[in-house]
């Protein structure tokens, strides 16, 4: 679903603040796939998801997704494959339009936008419909500003738009790492059942090394801008927190320097 | 007062052609967050290119029609520099609006000034017939409503606004910025130039300075129809109508400090500085705010 080939990327060339974020990356990802991923601060993991969306041009490599080959598209050509949800939950919402257009936004990802009416009745009972699978009575309030919502609120929005056009490949950035222990919780959950229900490939970048365990099929870990772990199956299941500590000791020589990942160990 | 009463007509027509054009600044002010200088420039452009086409003998309909269009081309080309050159969207619209200085004298053939009289063409308004000029604006500012408020509910009317309100947002959901920034620049422009023709028709001249410092004007109106009708006035087409009302009470008040004996060189200056104070209230309520919720939190630690 996936293939990343030889990807690099490095910021502020030839400056003193020349920065390798990505050193080579080749990754691949089948269909259903669901990649946690872990690492140090700076070790370039959300380089590497910036760069399949296309945030930024990389120095070398491809992309494909789905059999695409997507390295040189604009990054609004590529995502009609994509839904994403960033770790700022400001971020992935229009705060000034309602919640009911945000959606109709992102319902018509890869669609031509012409001059039709932008929402059909019929759309609203589908958004409704979806929106009460959140659980958090925001199918009540469809014609609310978005910026009026809480940040749990808007994030599990953002979800819900990510996903609500059948992405080939989600890509969820520390997507709860802004938000307090619960909400954080029920928007991982709900991320889970959309991902299982909808035989989701994602990838979800995490600096809660449980949550990195729990859930999906497959973990790498990055260091550096390369991937220095990559586990999955039977193996993946049985991994400790102390394994990864020490597996990250192991391999990059070093302890692991994210600060919010051992404090949430 | 009784003269005061009896100058309002002036200033209402006068406003309502100014709130046309603020409709055009609030597309890309308040839409897509960006500020347009181009329309210094467009306002001109559209006055001297009906002149000069009507003095011509061309239809005023078709004129205006070809007006509107020359503003648009002039929006584009501020859209192209903005983002394919990727020059900050202010200096774009001012490299423009130094571009159209010289279109325009090119238009007028080097002629500063080009008049236009109401006996001898069929304009569609004149300061000569307020009451007539009134009803002819109000007209073009009620359809240029209605047709935004259609424009800005379809789907490409979202992914404007989505990109004025979020970039980030808008691209990953598949919306060309890009584009949408250009064909902002370019509505706006469109009808910022369409105000410029209906201005020329009613003071009957364009002048090649006429647009000098619209978009403060533009702004003004835009802003005094916020604080005075912004807790009404929620949806989208009553918001345009309060620019327009912004651009009636702005010409009001301008001919109130008139002859209240304000010297008419010091207006510039006077509308400058009440755009400044105004835009510069939410953010010293922001700041305000953000002081006073750092007080409580050091209050509780
Ligand atoms: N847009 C950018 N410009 C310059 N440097 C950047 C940019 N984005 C990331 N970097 C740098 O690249 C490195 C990898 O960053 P990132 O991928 O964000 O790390 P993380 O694994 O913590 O998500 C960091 O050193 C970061 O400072
Ligand atoms: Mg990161």
């Amino acid at each position: 679903m996936l293939k990343v080939s030889g990807v690099y990327k490095t910021f502020n060339k030839g400056t003193v603040n020349e920065k390798k974020a990505l050193n080579g990356i080749d990754l691949e990802l089948k269909a259903g796939d669901f990649v946690t991923i872990i690492g140090g601060n700076g070790a370039g993991k959300s380089t590497l998801l910036n760069s399949i969306c296309g945030v930024f041009p990389v120095d070398r490599g491809s992309i494909v997704i789905d059999g695409n080959d997507v390295t040189s598209l604009p990054e609004h050509k590529r995502a009609k494959y994509l839904g994403r949800v960033f770790q700022d939950p400001m971020m992935g919402t229009a705060a000034d339009m309602w919640i009911e257009e945000n959606m109709s936004l992102a319902f018509r990802r890869g669609q031509r936008r012409g001059l039709k009416w932008a929402i059909t009745n019929k759309e609203r009972a589908m958004y409704r419909e979806m929106l009460s699978q959140l659980g958090l009575g925001l199918e009540d309030r469809l014609s609310s500003k978005v910026g009026l919502l809480s940040g749990g609120q808007r994030q599990a929005l953002t979800l819900l738009m990510a996903v609500m056009r059948q992405p080939k490949l989600l890509l969820l950035d520390e997507h709860t790492a802004a938000l307090d222990p619960k909400t954080a919780a029920t928007v991982l959950e709900l991320s889970e059942k959309f991902i299982n229900e909808n035989k989701l490939t994602a990838m979800m970048i995490t600096h809660n090394m449980n949550d990195a365990i729990i859930h999906g099929n497959r973990l790498i870990m990055m260091n550096e801008g390369r991937v220095i772990y990559d586990v999955s199956g039977q193996e993946k299941k049985e991994l400790t927190v102390d394994d990864l500590l020490k597996k990250f000791a192991d391999l990059s020589g070093a302890a692991l320097d994210n600060d919010r990942m051992l404090l949430s160990k | 007062m009784q003269t005061f009463l009896s100058s309002l007509p002036g200033p209402i027509a006068q406003g309502i052609i100014w709130g046309i054009m603020a409709m055009g600044v609030y597309i890309t002010f308040r839409i897509l967050d960006i500020a347009d200088l181009t329309v210094d420039g467009t306002m001109g452009t559209g006055g001297v290119t009906l002149v000069v086409l009507v003095a011509g003998g061309m239809n005023v309909g078709l004129a205006m029609l070809i007006a509107f269009l020359a503003g648009c081309a002039a929006g584009l080309v501020t859209g192209i520099f903005h983002t394919k050159f990727g020059i900050p969207a202010i200096l774009a619209g001012i490299l423009t609006q130094l571009i159209l200085y010289s279109v325009n004298l090119r238009i007028t053939g080097q002629r500063s000034n080009v008049p236009l009289s109401v006996d001898k063409y069929a304009l569609m308004l004149s300061l000569r017939n307020l009451s007539r000029a009134i009803l002819v604006s109000a007209l073009f500012a009620a359809a240029i409503i209605a047709i935004m408020y259609w424009f800005f509910g379809t789907e490409l009317g979202h992914s404007l606004r989505a990109t004025g309100c979020n970039q980030n947002m808008a691209r990953a959901n598949g919306i060309n910025t890009d584009n949408n920034k250009m064909i902002g620049l370019v509505l706006s422009n469109g009808l910022v130039a369409l105000s410029g023709a209906l201005l020329a028709q009613y003071q009957g001249f364009a002048d090649i300075n006429m647009g000098r410092g619209a978009i403060v004007i533009g702004l003004a109106a835009v802003i005094i129809g916020e604080v005075l009708l912004g807790k009404v006035f929620k949806n989208f087409a009553l918001k345009l109508l309060a620019a327009v009302f912004g651009g009636i009470i702005y010409y009001i008040v301008i001919t109130l400090v008139l002859q209240m004996g304000l010297n008419a060189n010091d207006l510039k200056m006077l509308s400058a500085l009440v755009v400044a104070v105004f835009l510069g209230i939410p953010y010293w309520q922001k700041k305000l705010r953000e002081r006073k919720s750092n007080k409580e939190v050091r209050g509780d630690a």
